[in-house]
């Protein structure tokens, strides 16, 4: 739709397919980093009875253009020991690793960066790239601090993209798409079509579904979770321990970019999970515009719907981040290697069996 | 010689050859309170041995004291546990009282027992919140501080002090009780009852707390009598000892008030949690304390008693109390001038950090954290 668009505007197959590929970055994503900068810190001011920014703007809502304002004119410290080069890349590739993964992500039917066939094999490979960055920024760094931090960010991240892997694999055997597009177009309808609830299959097999789709949902959660460090599993950057592990020697406008690049990651596997598991952009009861006819509406709710149910997960990482302790480095692998993926595996197994029968 | 262990390890375990890392933690750590640092030496995560290096907040306290005379040291009695002040002026003024023979006003003896244990609860709420920091949970900390906030603020409102009071002086006290005193602190024991257990259903219960604070850091009871342990962390480990009932002084014989010890609940008795939740329980024994007291509280001047001139005879005295963070005794030594001869102050904090590297040995670098901050040091005092 949008792609068609473009495509008469500039009469260029390259042009359009650009232009389209930049509109979610443009349109939400760098706003909605600064929004959940922002909302974080109110949450958390709420939370622990304190009221947060309320000097920048009608209650600090512009606190964070201020941030970035600052981060963007300090000085930019590279250490003298650091290894430079990989130094400079690391933000860029963290960056451009949680930024790939929203080319993918269906924000309404109308609303595609990329509409790809791989469309979730391509997210997971792209939130790949940020383990890179996380080990090159501890690496080159040359600081003990951020070396122990991006280690355990590292193994971290890898065992836990195999639970989160195996429930999209199940969810895939239902299916039988990678199409983030057609995943969301078959849970069309209303919520008891969406995938926590069995998905769109009928009879019998559907209530066997609900349990196992639960528990797979509560899996992934998890494990996106701690795919995105956050507490309790934020242990690669433990403040209390290891000072803000991989970041600790940057500033400026690259420790901004590993920043944001958090904030957007924690959309992103948020999207992720709302996209498998609860309808993706689709409604729960129904589209207005169905009701009044007035057809161009519907993208515009499915969008809202998308962005509500990506902001609640946003606002549920939030509140466990502000209510739990962390983990230690080993509880955190046994709660992974012990609990989560044998019970994924399990589930794949069973749903497996049932697809095929 | 280091070379030769290395290549022993190596060839024993796994043929790889390792490399031990060595780990400055602090002065500038973020949860090592204070300017601690704590020289690490790591097997991966693991710890084979940690050095403490104490130092950075040394202020010759002692020295100081040496010349000043006996009142003016007050002052810098506050500096050394600012978490404790109102403690450590208690011990200092009950130290000189005794070695010049006075008896202070019934009514200074209450008021510094509810100062005492209201600072007791302040210095508690900071322990326990940064432990919860220093585990993870930010939520708690801002909580616990909230709560300090309100005995702080009855400091402030009694002495004009938030933090180094200078209130309780050598036979007396600074100022009364402001006329509004005691229906404040009555409705802050009403305020802050519901609040320890809200606190216990938000950290103490919470199965990622207890996951790494129980069976973590087990001081046995052995170890702990040996280095001198005492306070919460000699009771976490299972002792019932307390100075305020087995060494009464000022009018702690006069409360009713139990002393909680660790039970191991979660784990095995002296870990980290057992020392946590005796902290919890002794904040709502000082508030039974404080109940007492201000209901009890006799009427009098708290100024009478204060000397013109304070020439102690010759001699020296020892007097300990039980501060917040354990015994905090007083050696004092007069040779019959103005100024003491010499202040040597035995503090728990200092003693407390020489156990570090028996507790430390064997656990992993988040543990050290769990572990330093369940023993609740000040560094002001270990360095004075």
């Amino acid at each position: 739709m949008i792609y068609d668009f473009f495509f008469k505007l500039t009469n260029s197959n390259f042009l359009a397919d650009l232009i389209q590929s930049l509109l979610p970055l443009f349109i939400f994503i760098l706003p909605f980093a600064l929004f959940a900068v922002l909302f974080e810190r109110k949450v958390s001011a709420h939370m622990q009875d304190r009221l947060g920014p309320m000097r920048v703007g009608y209650h600090g809502i512009l606190q964070t253009v201020a941030d970035i304002l600052k981060l963007v004119q300090k000085e930019d410290i590279i250490p003298t020991l650091a290894d430079k080069p990989l130094f400079n890349i690391a933000p860029v590739l963290v960056f451009a690793g949680s930024y790939l993964a929203f080319a993918a992500i269906p924000f309404s039917s109308a609303f595609i960066g990329s509409n790809i066939d791989l469309g979730i094999i391509f997210i997971i490979a792209a939130s790949g790239f940020v383990v890179a960055g996380i080990l090159m920024a501890g690496w080159s760094s040359n600081n003990k601090y951020s070396l122990l931090g991006a280690m355990r960010s590292a193994a971290q991240i890898i065992s836990y993209e195999i639970p989160t892997v195996l429930v999209v694999l199940s969810v895939i055997m239902i299916t039988g798409t990678t199409n983030l597009l057609t995943l969301s177009e078959m849970q069309t309808g209303h919520f008891w079509n969406w995938m926590i609830f069995g998905g769109p299959v009928m009879g019998i097999a559907k209530f066997i579904f609900i349990p196992i789709m639960i528990i797979n949902f509560v899996i992934i959660y998890i494990s996106t979770l701690a795919e995105v460090n956050r507490t309790p599993f934020d242990i690669p950057e433990a403040e209390s321990e290891l000072v803000s592990g991989y970041h600790t020697e940057y500033s400026g406008m690259k420790f901004a970019m590993f920043f944001l690049s958090e904030y957007a990651n924690m959309f992103a596997v948020s999207a992720i999970v709302a996209a498998l598991f609860l309808g993706g952009y689709q409604s729960p009861i129904g589209y207005l515009g169905n009701l009044f006819g007035v057809h161009w509406l519907i993208p515009i709710e499915q969008f809202f719907w998308f962005t509500a149910k990506g902001i609640f997960f946003v606002f549920v990482q939030m509140w466990l981040r502000w209510t739990l302790p962390r983990l230690r480095v080993d509880q955190l692998m046994a709660l992974c290697w012990k609990y989560l993926i044998p019970i994924a595996f399990v589930n794949l197994l069973i749903i497996g069996l049932i697809t095929v029968l | 010689m280091s070379i030769t262990i290395e290549k022993n390890k190596s060839e024993s375990k796994t043929g790889i050859r390792t490399e031990e890392m060595v780990l400055n933690m602090g002065p500038q750590h973020p949860s090592t309170h204070g300017v601690l640092r704590l020289e690490l030496q790591l097997e991966g995560e693991i710890i084979t041995n940690v050095i403490p290096h104490i130092g950075y907040l040394h202020r010759c306290f002692e020295k100081h004291a040496e010349a000043m005379n006996y009142s003016q040291v007050i002052p810098y009695t506050d500096r050394m546990d600012y978490l404790a002040s109102m403690y450590n002026e208690f011990g200092y003024a009950i130290a000189v009282e005794k070695l010049l023979g006075i008896q202070v006003p019934e009514r200074v003896e209450y008021i510094r027992v509810i100062m005492g244990e209201l600072q007791r609860i302040a210095s508690h709420l900071v322990a326990l919140g940064t432990y919860a920091v220093d585990i993870g949970a930010f939520t708690p900390f801002l909580f616990c501080f909230r709560d300090r906030e309100k005995i702080l603020s009855l400091f402030e409102q009694t002495c004009g002090a938030r933090l180094l009071y200078n209130y309780i002086w050598v036979g007396g006290l600074s100022h009364d009780l402001h006329p509004d005193f005691i229906n404040q602190t009555n409705d802050f024991i009403k305020y802050f009852r519901p609040k320890v257990k809200e606190l216990n259903d938000l950290l103490t219960k919470n199965k990622i707390f207890i996951d790494r604070t129980a069976n973590i850091g087990v001081l046995p009871l052995d170890v702990a009598i040996n280095y001198g342990i005492s306070g919460p962390n000699l009771r976490g480990s299972g002792f019932k000892w307390d100075i305020r009932k087995e060494d009464p002084y000022s009018v702690y014989n006069k409360f009713d008030f139990d002393i909680p010890v660790g039970q191991g609940l979660m784990g095995k008795v002296g870990d980290c949690w057992d020392r946590y939740y005796v902290r919890i329980l002794e904040m709502e024994e000082s508030l039974r304390i404080i109940e007492q007291a201000v209901n009890s509280i006799p009427e009098g001047d708290v100024t009478s008693a204060i000397p013109k001139r304070i020439k102690p005879p010759v001699g020296q005295v020892y007097s300990r109390v039980e501060n917040p963070r354990g015994e905090l005794g007083y050696f004092i030594i007069s040779d019959g001038t103005i100024n003491p001869f010499r202040v040597k102050v035995k503090g728990p904090s200092f003693v407390h950090l020489g156990v570090l590297n028996e507790v430390l040995k064997g656990h992993m670098i988040a543990d050290v954290i769990a572990i330093l901050g369940s023993i609740d040091i000040v560094l002001g005092e270990v360095d004075r």
